[in-house]
This record gives C-alpha cells, sequence and structure tokens, in this order.
C-alpha cells in the first residue's frame, strides 16, 4: 500500500486514493477545502480549483516535484508522495486568490440566504478570503426563472461546481438541467422553462455547496442555526430512508439527507421522505445529529 | 530556401490528386509500408520533429507514448481547430495542398497502428473541411484509404469533423469531448490522451503541421530533416506574419532564421510598413508573450534573436517569449499596446469555456480592469491590481488556456508598463478611439517602468 506524507504526516492508503481523501483520512479539518469534488458522484472535481497543494515529491522512484499545483481530488498518490498543503505558502496564496475569484460575482447577501450558516463558501471565505474585495464593476445577474415548486434555484449564487449536473445524471432517471452557454456567462437551467421533479431531484440540494438551489418548503422558514438537527429513519420503498430532521420544537422545518464530517451527502434520500414527510410521526427519531464544533449550528443557543 | 511543406503552393493543380501526384506526392506511403511502423515511429524521433501547434513536445516522443499494449483500437486525431488569433498556417496549407495532410495522416497512422483517423477541423473553416473532404474522397478512390492500402494488409478509414467553432475545442482534450459530441470541456489530467484519449482509447492528437512534416521524414529519412534547422529545433516552420509589415502572409522558413532577417528582409515580411519603427512583436500566435522591439532582435544578452524554440524563449518570460504556433504578429510605434491587450483580453475572456474558476472569473475581471485603463478610467492600483490577477489565473486552471489569457496581459504590463502608467494619468488624451501613445510623455514614462520593475 502506497504511503503519502502530507504537510509531513505520514499516512499509508490503498492504491487509487486521491490526495484529497488521503488527506481526510489524516484529519477532515485540515484536508483541502473543495467547493465541486462530491466523493459520492463519480467524475466531480477538479472545477473550483480550491484543493490545489503543492507536490514535491511525486513518488519514491520519481523524487522530482510536479510543475504546477495539482488539484488534491483528482490526483492519485503514489508511493513515497510528499504533499504540501497547509505548509506552503504558494498553496495558500493560490487558494486565497481562487476565493477571491470565486467570490467577485457572488452577491455576497448570506443575510438572506438560506444557505448562510452551512454553505461551504462562507465557510471557505471564513478561512480563506480577504477582508475587502478589490472588484468594483458590477456583480453579474441572472434574471429569476423557476426550477418547480421543490427547488429554488438562485443563479447569482451560483459557483458553477457541476455538482448537480453529476447528481441528477447519477441519481436520478433523466436529468432536465445542466449548465449553458459558455465562460462567465455560464448558466444553470433547463433551457426551456420546465420544472425539475423526480424522485430525487431534492438532492440536488444537499450537494450544492452554495445556496444558489434551496428547498423551496423550507425557504424563510427559519435560520439554520435556530434549528435543531436529529437523526431519523423510516420505512421507505425507493430509498435509504435515514434522514436528517430540522427541528424547532416539535415541528419539522425541513429534512436533508445525512451528511459526513467534511459535509457530504453519504446517503441520498427520495422526494417522499424530504418533502412529504415533515411530521415527526413519519420518523423514528435516533438521537441528535453531531455537528462540527466549529459550525454555527452548534452554537445553537435558541433552541430548547 | 527550403521548402518541405508548401513545396508546389505555386502551382493551383496541387489541390487536387494528379497535380499533387505530378510533384512527388502519395510516395511516401509506397515506402512507408514497406517498413515497419516502430521504424518509422524512430526516424520521426530521429528527425527532432516538435509540436507545432505550440508547445512544441517532440512528435517522436508524443508517439512513442502511445499505449500499444492495450487491447482497445488507437485512434489518430488530427487537430485542425486552428483558432489562435494572429495563427493561419494550418488553414492555408489545407487550402491549398490538403493532399499533404492526408498523405501525412496515412502514413502517421500506418506508423501508429491506428486504423480510424480524424481530422478536426475549426467549425468557421467550412470550404476548407470542403477540400479536404473532396481530397479525401479522392484518396479513396485511388485506394490511398479504404482496405488494404496499395495491396497490402494495412487499412484506414479517415473521417473529417468540423467543430462549431470553439477556440477552447483546440485543446487537445476538449476537442477529444467535441468530437465525441460533448461540450467541449477539456478533461481534467491525467489520464493523458495516449492513455485513454477518444472513446476512452489510446490517441495521438497532433497539429496538421506536425503531420504533414511525416511524409518528407518518411521519404528522405529523419536525419537529412535534423539538418534543416539548428540543435534541437529541426525542419522548417510555417509562420504566419501580419500585422504592420510590407509583406504578410504564410512562409515557411527554416528554424534558425535570425528574427530581424524574417522582419526586414524582402523575401519575408519586406520591412515595417511606411518606412515606421517597430514597436512590439507577438511571436508565436496571440498566447505568447509580447516583446518590445529591442528585446524581439536581440536577447537580453545581446545575442540575435533567432526563429528557433530555444532562441526565442531565451531569457524565459522576464525577456523572452515563445515560438508557439508560429503566429508572427508585428506592430508599429502607432499601436496602443493597452488597446491591443485589452483586445485580446476580450478575446479570452469570450473564449473561456467556463469550466474552471480561475479562468471563468479571472479573464472576465482582467478584461474589465484593461477596459477600464484603456478608456481613461484606471487608476495606478489597477496596474497592479491586473499583474495580480494575472498571477492568480497561472497555472492554476485545468487546460492551458488559463495560462493564455494571463501570459499577454503579465508580459505587456512588464514591457510596457510606462503606457499604461500614461493612459491612467492622462486620460484626456486616450479617450479618441485613434488615439497613440504620446510620444513626448514615452521618455519621461520609461524612467519610471525601470524604477518600477525592479
Amino acid at each position: 500500500m502506497p504511503k503519502i506524507t502530507i504537510d509531513s504526516i505520514e499516512v499509508e492508503v490503498v492504491q487509487g486514493t486521491t490526495i484529497m481523501d488521503a488527506a481526510r483520512q489524516i484529519d477532515p479539518h485540515t484536508a483541502p477545502p473543495a467547493m465541486c469534488y462530491h466523493s459520492g458522484l463519480n467524475g466531480s472535481g477538479g472545477k473550483c480549483r480550491t484543493c490545489l497543494v503543492k507536490v514535491v515529491q511525486t513518488s519514491e522512484t520519481n523524487p522530482r516535484p510536479m510543475p504546477k499545483l495539482v488539484p488534491a481530488c483528482r490526483t492519485l498518490v503514489e508511493d513515497g508522495m510528499k504533499v504540501e498543503n497547509n505548509s506552503s505558502p504558494e498553496v495558500i496564496s493560490a487558494r486565497k486568490g481562487i476565493v477571491e475569484l470565486l467570490l467577485i460575482n457572488h452577491p455576497l447577501d448570506c443575510p438572506v440566504c438560506d444557505q448562510a450558516g452551512e454553505c461551504d463558501l462562507q465557510n471557505l471565505t471564513f478561512q480563506h478570503g480577504a477582508e475587502t474585495t478589490r472588484y468594483t464593476e458590477d456583480r453579474r445577474r441572472y434574471p429569476t426563472k423557476s426550477l418547480g415548486n421543490l427547488i429554488q434555484l438562485h443563479m447569482n449564487r451560483c459557483i458553477l461546481c457541476f455538482r448537480c449536473v453529476y447528481a441528477a445524471d447519477q441519481l436520478t432517471d433523466g436529468r432536465d438541467h445542466g449548465v449553458l452557454n459558455r465562460g462567465d456567462a455560464s448558466e444553470i437551467g433547463t433551457y426551456i422553462e420546465k420544472s425539475i421533479d423526480n424522485d430525487f431531484s431534492g438532492n440536488l440540494i444537499d450537494v450544492c455547496p452554495v445556496g444558489a438551489l434551496t428547498d423551496k418548503t423550507f425557504r424563510f422558514k427559519s435560520r439554520v442555526w435556530f434549528t435543531k438537527p436529529v437523526y431519523a429513519h423510516r420505512q421507505c420503498e425507493t430509498c435509504c430512508g435515514k434522514g436528517v430532521l430540522w427541528l424547532k420544537g416539535h415541528e419539522v422545518l425541513r429534512i436533508t439527507g445525512r451528511r459526513n464530517a467534511v459535509g457530504e451527502v453519504t446517503e441520498f434520500i427520495c422526494n417522499t421522505c424530504r418533502f412529504e414527510s415533515k411530521s415527526l410521526h413519519h420518523w423514528e427519531v435516533e438521537g441528535p445529529a453531531p455537528i462540527d464544533q466549529r459550525s454555527v449550528i452548534s452554537q445553537n443557543h435558541y433552541t430548547s | 530556401m527550403v521548402k518541405l511543406l508548401l513545396d508546389g503552393i505555386e502551382d493551383p493543380s496541387i489541390r487536387y490528386l494528379n497535380g499533387y501526384r505530378a510533384h512527388g506526392g502519395y510516395q511516401s506511403i509506397e515506402k512507408a509500408i514497406t517498413m515497419s511502423p516502430l521504424d518509422i515511429v524512430e526516424e520521426v524521433k530521429k528527425s527532432g520533429l516538435r509540436g507545432r501547434g505550440g508547445a512544441g513536445f517532440s512528435t517522436g516522443m508524443k508517439w512513442s507514448f502511445l499505449d500499444r499494449k492495450s487491447d482497445k483500437p488507437r485512434y489518430l486525431v488530427c487537430n485542425a481547430d486552428e483558432s489562435e488569433p494572429g495563427t493561419f498556417k494550418d488553414r492555408y496549407l489545407m487550402e491549398k495542398i490538403p493532399h499533404r495532410l492526408i498523405e501525412g495522416m496515412i502514413v502517421s497512422s500506418y506508423a501508429l497502428g491506428v486504423r480510424h483517423a480524424f481530422i478536426y477541423v475549426r467549425g468557421e473553416l467550412i470550404w476548407v473541411a470542403k477540400h479536404l473532404e473532396h481530397a479525401v474522397g479522392e484518396a479513396y478512390s485511388a485506394g490511398y484509404l479504404g482496405n488494404h492500402i496499395l495491396g497490402s494488409n494495412f487499412s484506414l478509414d479517415l473521417t473529417i469533423h468540423v467543430g462549431a467553432g470553439a477556440y477552447i475545442c483546440g485543446e487537445e482534450s476538449a476537442l477529444l469531448e467535441s468530437l465525441e459530441g460533448k461540450r467541449g470541456y477539456p478533461r481534467i489530467k491525467p489520464p493523458f490522451p495516449a492513455v485513454s484519449g477518444l472513446y476512452g482509447c489510446p490517441t495521438v492528437i497532433n497539429n496538421v503541421e506536425s503531420i504533414a512534416a511525416v511524409p518528407w521524414i518518411v521519404t528522405h529519412g529523419g536525419d537529412a530533416y535534423s539538418k534543416i534547422g539548428v540543435d534541437k529545433s529541426t525542419g522548417t516552420k510555417l509562420i504566419s506574419a501580419s500585422g504592420h509589415i510590407n509583406r504578410p502572409g504564410v512562409y515557411e522558413i527554416e528554424l534558425g532564421l535570425p528574427v530581424e532577417e524574417f522582419i526586414y528582409s524582402e523575401s519575408y515580411c519586406g520591412g515595417i510598413k511606411n518606412g515606421r519603427a517597430l514597436k512590439a512583436v507577438i511571436a508565436g500566435g496571440s498566447s505568447v508573450p509580447i516583446l518590445p522591439a529591442e528585446l524581439i532582435l536581440k536577447t537580453a544578452s545581446g545575442q540575435p534573436r533567432l526563429m528557433t524554440y530555444e532562441s526565442l524563449n531565451d531569457g524565459g518570460f522576464t525577456s523572452g517569449t515563445m515560438l508557439g504556433s508560429g503566429g508572427f504578429i508585428v506592430m508599429d510605434d502607432t499601436t496602443c499596446i493597452v488597446r491591443n491587450t485589452w483586445n485580446l483580453a476580450r478575446f479570452y475572456h469570450h473564449e473561456s469555456c467556463g469550466q474552471c474558476s480561475p479562468c471563468r472569473e479571472g479573464t472576465g475581471w482582467m478584461e474589465k480592469i484593461l477596459h477600464r485603463i484603456e478608456h481613461g478610467h484606471g487608476t495606478q492600483a489597477d496596474i497592479d491590481l491586473l499583474v495580480d490577477v494575472s498571477k492568480k489565473i497561472e497555472g492554476n486552471t485545468i487546460c492551458a488556456l488559463g495560462d493564455a489569457a494571463a501570459w499577454p496581459v503579465a508580459s505587456a504590463v512588464r514591457h510596457f508598463r510606462h503606457e499604461f502608467e500614461f493612459h491612467v494619468r492622462h486620460p484626456d488624451q486616450v479617450t479618441a478611439p485613434n488615439h497613440v501613445a504620446n510620444a513626448a510623455a514615452y521618455k519621461y514614462e520609461e524612467i519610471t517602468h525601470a524604477k518600477n520593475n525592479d
């Protein structure tokens, strides 16, 4: 099994592991950030470039460094590979640059965005962003388009990670949406306005790292940190039936899939569980959902 | 003057099979089928032929990387998606002598063990694709394509595919995606096309000019080819000369020709138009760094600059540039470098595919900053911001388009900072659409340039 050293910590991983997964095995919190990579979706990753790392030694047999920074999520480990992640000023500076570029056309409307509090971009900016912007032009704006009565699309907030495209390709039985246009005019859309409506479409909301795709049934109901997440399961014929209920008192405000330590959905749930079972009597509650200590949700001072 | 690629171009009938054969065409196939495929690869390696599309990677090396152990079919794809601004050599070659490319495709396919080869033609060059299709038809009926070529065991089908006209599809993996019928997004490498390319099969992708050079190498031998040119820059290169010169056009030069001779000689560019002074040159297509007159004629160490991969790259990106695809754009002293850079940035902004974030967002930002400076709304801080944004893009993207967008901007500021500062300080003088950089201010600004750039 190949041994890889990341920031002078050695770890042994199975052949075919990416640098990202190796780093997550060491510690999910110090692993490179990922906006577009989602381990549950084939082919995702490599696009947002926030996970760029420096390979100072390619392998035991080839001690040369790689000429450019490489995306950790799409680069496979080799035996004897030495990687610098948080210890390299070059990586930190590149990451800072990527965050700045991701934000120049982002509306930064966190105060009115439903994703605030569980937004990957917000966390990334908190960690690597600058305190102010150097971008003085008008930000890119898109007219609002409807994707049906379950999913709300805010194209202005989208960072074009392509996760929802992969999710729709791999989870649902027919993809209705995709990326239209080219360059910075790219947008997520259905081309001819049409509602995205099939059994697993709700997962597009879960895989979206920002507030571009949000749950219409939860919209403006509550800030996420005012709700209390609990694990629950139910008998479901179409999916695993394991979800997270976001409670306010005894009221179920929304239901999402379960996430791992790095915020990736581990088991996808169907729309019946997500949208049509919003009552405690549909579910068997297991207990509180583990929430990262540093997340604003765990500061949960407001729930009983 | 040696002419290998454009040999016989003065005869219009060379466009057709009979004319081409009268000039000695298709002889290399007869020789090739008596040789073993690996010997041909060896000859190409020996010739020192380097990829003519821009990167200058050894063609023979590229061929030897092809995964021959795989039981999947192998493909050869010719990249005829020539869309680099300032480059029009492939179009010229395919338009005038389409059979030279087809002959090259047949010989290369034989060497690589390919059964089905493709030529991906840029969407805007639809008439060129028609010429090629006609020529492919002629080659089929003459028995150079199809089953059992010239009675041998070697069979080959050649398909002309026309893209929809996107700069990004000139990037090899985006080209493959496009050829497969998908969106032209570059793939994330590795795996490289030599292992997993078209339809997941081992694939070699070469530029038109590289493939068109192969028949000559097979006929005359790799050693003969390597004797042309200097050192590691062997053979001839097509240069598309454009801009403020007396004789713009496509020239076939022997690598090693001094740049000064190329610009001023009557047999090439014929000097600067109207006898004006040379200001700057983009030596290898729009994405290579721009160089001022004093650095393009002589290297920083005072050596005369030659048209070779090494000499043009002398001094790295501080005082050098690249041979690239051979799009030689000459600018005289009436050219506004800021406007020119803005125009290039506008192109890259428009052509960025939008897949990875640094390029998608950065190209647009650079264009906006340059627009601001050019139209007299810029500030001193904008110039540094511009360099900073270009550094954030460079090297951090999936494909080379990000680098291609960043290099011209970074080099323009590096070598012509005084002109950017002139635009910032004298907005009243730069708002006219046909303004030029003020000659009196030039001297004054030049001092600040030297001071700021150290």
